[in-house]
Formats: C-alpha cells, sequence, structure tokens
C-alpha cells in the first residue's frame, strides 16, 4: 500500500468514527443537534477524501469530470430543496424517497463495477459477483418498493391494500428470476442476465409493497431503510471500500431494530404484515359501535373538566396529525399549564406513518420534549391523571388487547382507561383499523366528545379562556 | 475467497453489532429523526457514485456515473438537511411566543405552517 492508500483508508476509518458518535449523541434530544453535525462532518470528510481519491487516480476524462459534478450538482438541489420545503406530517415520504436513491445509487455502483469486469478478459471473481448480486437485488427491490411506498404515503398511489389477481404469483415469479437468475450468473457471468434480475427484483419491489396498506407504513419503511443500509454495505464489498461497508451496517442495524419495534408496538409479525391486506389504514369505516352506554359530552363541560385537572396526559393518534390539530392541542396543553396543570402526552411507538412521527409533530407544534412520554414511561402516571384526554387514536387505548382472543390481543397499549377520567374527541364511533369496538368508550369514566380534532380542540380552548379566564 | 473478503466481511459484522449497540439506546421520541440520519449516512454511497467516473469512458458509464451521483447526492445532502431541521424543533421548554423569537421562528413556521 501506498502511503497515499494508508491516508484515505484512515480517513475514511474517521469518517466511520464520526458516523458512530453522530448516532451515539442520538441518545438524547439535547445532544441530538451535534450528533447530526458530527455525523455531517464524517460525511464531509469521507466526500473530501473520495474527492482526492479521483484526483489522486487520473484517469476521469473531461466527460466523466463534467457528468459527476453535474450529477452532484443536479442531486444536491434536489435533496436541498426537498429538505427544506418538506412538511413534517410528509417526512415519511420524504425518508422513502432518499430510501429509493440510496438504493437504487448502490445498486447503480455494482452494475457498473460488474460490466467493467465482464468486460474484461481476466472475468468476475466469484466473491465479486455474489456481492454484485446481493447488491443489485437489494437496491434494486428497495428503489422500488419505496417509490411505491412514498406514492402511497403521498396519497398518489392508493394506500390501501392493493392486490389484483395473481398478484401472489407474478411476486414469486420475480423472487424466483431474481435468485434463479442470480445463481446463474456465479456460475457464468452475464451482463443479460443481470438486466433481467433487475427487472425482476424492480417487480419484486412493487409487488411486495402494494398489498401493504397505510396503517402498516412505518414497519415497511424501516425495513426498507434497512434494505438500504445493506445494498450500500454490498456496493462497499463490491468496490472494496470499507467506509461504505461501515455505514451501510451501521444503517441496517438501525433499520432492523426500528422494524423490529415497530412490527412489536402493532402485535403483527412481519410476515403477517407483508402479506398484507389488513391494514386498510386511515379511512375507518363508520361502522355502528357498542350501543352500550356511550356517554357524550359538550365541549363546554370538557373544559371545564380539563380547566380543573392537576394532571392531564393527552394521547394523540395519527387522526390527531390528519385534522393538522398540533398547533391547537399544543395551545390547550400550554393554557393547561398556565392554570397550573402538569400536561404531558403519551406517544405509542405507532402513532403516526413512520417510528416517531408524533413527537416530530409536536415538537413543531413546540411541544417542549420533555413533555412527550414513551409508552413504558407514561403507562405507571395513568392512575394518577385526573383527565386522559385522547385524540385521534383509537386501538392503542383498547383495553380489549388484555384479553386474550381479540383481534388486538397483546398488542402494547397506553393504559389510559387507568386515569380517573377520559374525554375522547372523535368524528364518531368508528372503529381503528383492526376493525374492531374500542371498550374505553363505554367505560363508566369515558366521555365522547364528538366533533373533528380541529374544531373540539379550538372548542376547548375557547371555552376554558370564557368559562374560567 | 480472498482475505480482502474476509476483512470486509469482519468489517462488515462488527459494525453491524456496534450499530445494534449504540441504536438500541436511542430513545423513541427521537426515532424519526434517527431514522433520517440513518438515511443520510447510507448517502455515503456517493463516495461509490463518485469513484464510478473514474474508469467511464463510454455512453453507458457516463450515464451510470450521472445518475448515480445524482441519485447518492439526493440522498445526503436532502437526508443531513432534513435531520438538522427536525431536531431544531426539539426544545427543552416553550419559546415564550413566536413573535419573540424573530427571524428563526418566522423561517421556520413559514415553511411548516402552510398546511
Amino acid at each position: 500500500m501506498s502511503t497515499f492508500d494508508w491516508v484515505t483508508q484512515l480517513l475514511y476509518v474517521a469518517a466511520a468514527v464520526c458516523f458512530v458518535l453522530g448516532l451515539h449523541l442520538m441518545n438524547s434530544p439535547a445532544s441530538a443537534r451535534r450528533g447530526n453535525q458530527v455525523s455531517t462532518a464524517g460525511m464531509a470528510l469521507a466526500i473530501a477524501t473520495t474527492f482526492a481519491l479521483v484526483v489522486h487516480a487520473g484517469t476521469v476524462t473531461a466527460t466523466g469530470w463534467i457528468v459527476m459534478i453535474a450529477g452532484v450538482l443536479v442531486g444536491a438541489g434536489a435533496g436541498l430543496y426537498s429538505a427544506r420545503t418538506v412538511q413534517m406530517t410528509a417526512m415519511p415520504q420524504l425518508v422513502s424517497l432518499f430510501n429509493a436513491v440510496g438504493g437504487g445509487a448502490a445498486a447503480l455502483v455494482a452494475i457498473n463495477d460488474y460490466v467493467k469486469l465482464a468486460g474484461a478478459s481476466a472475468g468476475v471473481p466469484e466473491a465479486t459477483t455474489i456481492t454484485t448480486i446481493l447488491d443489485v437485488l437489494i437496491g434494486a427491490v428497495t428503489f422500488s418498493g419505496s417509490i411505491i411506498a412514498a406514492g402511497k404515503l403521498q396519497g398518489l398511489i392508493n394506500g390501501a391494500p392493493v392486490t389484483f389477481p395473481g398478484s401472489r404469483a407474478v411476486n414469486v415469479a420475480a423472487a424466483v428470476v431474481g435468485v434463479g437468475g442470480g445463481v446463474y450468473m456465479i456460475a457464468t457471468p452475464s451482463v443479460p442476465v443481470m438486466i433481467i434480475i433487475i427487472l425482476a427484483a424492480l417487480t419484486f419491489g412493487v409487488t411486495m409493497v402494494m398489498p401493504i396498506g397505510g396503517a402498516d407504513m412505518p414497519v415497511v419503511i424501516s425495513l426498507l431503510n434497512a434494505f438500504t443500509g445493506t445494498a450500500v454495505a454490498m456496493a462497499g464489498f463490491v468496490i472494496g471500500n470499507w467506509a461504505l461497508i461501515i455505514a451501510g451496517a451501521l444503517v441496517g442495524a438501525s433499520g432492523s431494530i426500528l422494524t423490529k419495534l415497530m412490527a412489536d408496538a402493532m402485535n403483527r409479525s412481519l410476515r403477517n404484515i407483508m402479506i398484507g391486506g389488513f391494514g386498510t389504514g386511515d379511512s375507518a369505516p363508520a361502522v355502528a359501535g357498542p350501543t352500550g352506554d356511550v356517554r357524550s359530552v359538550a365541549a363546554d363541560d370538557a373544559a371545564i373538566q380539563l380547566a380543573y385537572a392537576q394532571k392531564v396526559i393527552i394521547v394523540p393518534g395519527y387522526g390527531l396529525a390528519a385534522a393538522q390539530a398540533q398547533h391547537q392541542v399544543a395551545e390547550l396543553a400550554a393554557l393547561l399549564e398556565e392554570r397550573g396543570a402538569e400536561v404531558s402526552y403519551a406517544i405509542h411507538p405507532v402513532a403516526g406513518r413512520m417510528p416517531g412521527h408524533m413527537n416530530v409533530l409536536l415538537a413543531e407544534a413546540n411541544v417542549p420534549y420533555p413533555q412527550l412520554k414513551e409508552m413504558d414511561e407514561i403507562n405507571p402516571e395513568f392512575p394518577r391523571a385526573d383527565v386522559a384526554l385522547v385524540i385521534g387514536a383509537n386501538d392503542v387505548t383498547n383495553p380489549a388487547a388484555r384479553r386474550p382472543g381479540t383481534a388486538i390481543s397483546g398488542m402494547p397499549i397506553l393504559d389510559v382507561d387507568q386515569a380517573k377520567s377520559i374525554i375522547v374527541i372523535k368524528r364518531s364511533m368508528g372503529h381503528g383499523y383492526a376493525g374492531i369496538d374500542n371498550e374505553l368508550y363505554v367505560n363508566p369514566k369515558t366521555s365522547m366528545l364528538f366533533a373533528d380534532a380541529k374544531t373540539a380542540l379550538t372548542d376547548l380552548i375557547a371555552s376554558v379562556k370564557t368559562l374560567v379566564g | 475467497m480472498s482475505t480482502a473478503l474476509l476483512t470486509d466481511i469482519t468489517i462488515f459484522v462488527l459494525a453491524l453489532l456496534v450499530g445494534f449497540e449504540v441504536i438500541s439506546k436511542v430513545p423513541a421520541t427521537l426515532h424519526t429523526p434517527l431514522m433520517s440520519a440513518a438515511n443520510s449516512i447510507h448517502g455515503i454511497v456517493l463516495a461509490g457514485a463518485m469513484l464510478i467516473a473514474v474508469t467511464a469512458n463510454d455512453a453507458l458509464g457516463y450515464t451510470l456515473a450521472f445518475v448515480a451521483a445524482a441519485f447518492a447526492a439526493m440522498n445526503v445532502v436532502g437526508g443531513y438537511v432534513v435531520t438538522g431541521r427536525m431536531l431544531r424543533m426539539f426544545r427543552r421548554s416553550r419559546t415564550p411566543v413566536p413573535a419573540a423569537e424573530p427571524p428563526a421562528a418566522v423561517n421556520g413556521q413559514g415553511r411548516g405552517g402552510q398546511a
């Protein structure tokens, strides 16, 4: 190894150290910003090192420089624009899009390498073929799958599970062609076969995500994130670059952990979610609920109850974000705090369309992060709460999950029913995506405030101000 | 199988373990910024995309170099910017009133507020 190789490799290691430190600093909201800066510095170092490598190689043609720089500028511009203009509610789509381009780029790196090697007289080493195939397959699946996921989240593609006769067969066929073609390539290097497996992998990505419903998106995004990481690591194997291997492995680990957490929080196995056809998501049909003792309450009465409470726990669900009422809920909370109440938010892991989504939406609405409590942290506090205010959350508050034999049995839930009194803001008695009655609503301690989340919260704020000013 | 491959596999496995260890300590509150941060880290594929240009000398090579560079640059720049934007929103205490924090707050809300 020349001195130059030594220095560049060590700089890549330094960049990797920055990535690990950056992720480590994300263990608290207080240090997370610094974490992102450290990680950014590591990335700048890695890119600068690569630039030096490219210059050092000295083989780049004038056209090569132009396409490379033009590509970087176009991509950076698009990335900067989308990152600065995106709505926080649209964050899952953007993350999906970045997964797609990351996976796509990783696949292209391997494709390029393979085409060069296949054209050379020395042929393609077996180890390179295997990692190339893995990179191309995973990268292409991530690319098309993430684009479909982003389309579903953005509402461009039907968010409900989409299946057509034979879609499962197409899915299986694509998998067989992809893997079969890959095995063939190990024995006989062939560029045409690689094109076939790329097409098969792209098809597989589409047929994999189409049947998955909107409510299952947190799992799908996490899984695709893990895929992208793995694809990038494989690209690192192909071109022999440690920085790519380490960074890809870190992302793979992160995506896998989040996938597991999300699947557990929904009480579904990954297999069950991927087979799909269950989570219809946002469009809760207005099925008649339990005819039992549902107690309806007016905004004025609910406001008085809230105004005199010492401890209020707000339980937000995706319905809150769908109604764009984050700012109203934060305003109500601030008002109650001024009156001396202790307010906190109980955040279920799947409240939102990606892991942790609800926290970002509330942080944007100026809710201080110490008030954002995780499920395990807040559950013991419910018995001390005078009022639990449920807004747009359904299945995750259903005590039926504690009994065996229901659709959500075993799902971790927020212990809302332990609060001294409960106010539920909801438009109708409609079901959550699990499609079952919520036993919380017939609890004698529960009052239902039937209204749109935004309207209800605006009314509550006005009532608190006028009635108890 | 070469020594180089063995080294690569060793690095991959160890990095995976470090990843599990570090990331399992991130609180659920920060899971969205975490995923976005992980997203920007896999933007390192830009390094691979830039290296395509080293050997590119025909139309196919140039096309691959351009598309890969554009994809990866979008990933890395967008990822870091959006993660930073999200993390700036996480505050320990409520900022008094939006008007009390002139330029930054106006910017932040202008972008986020247009429903």
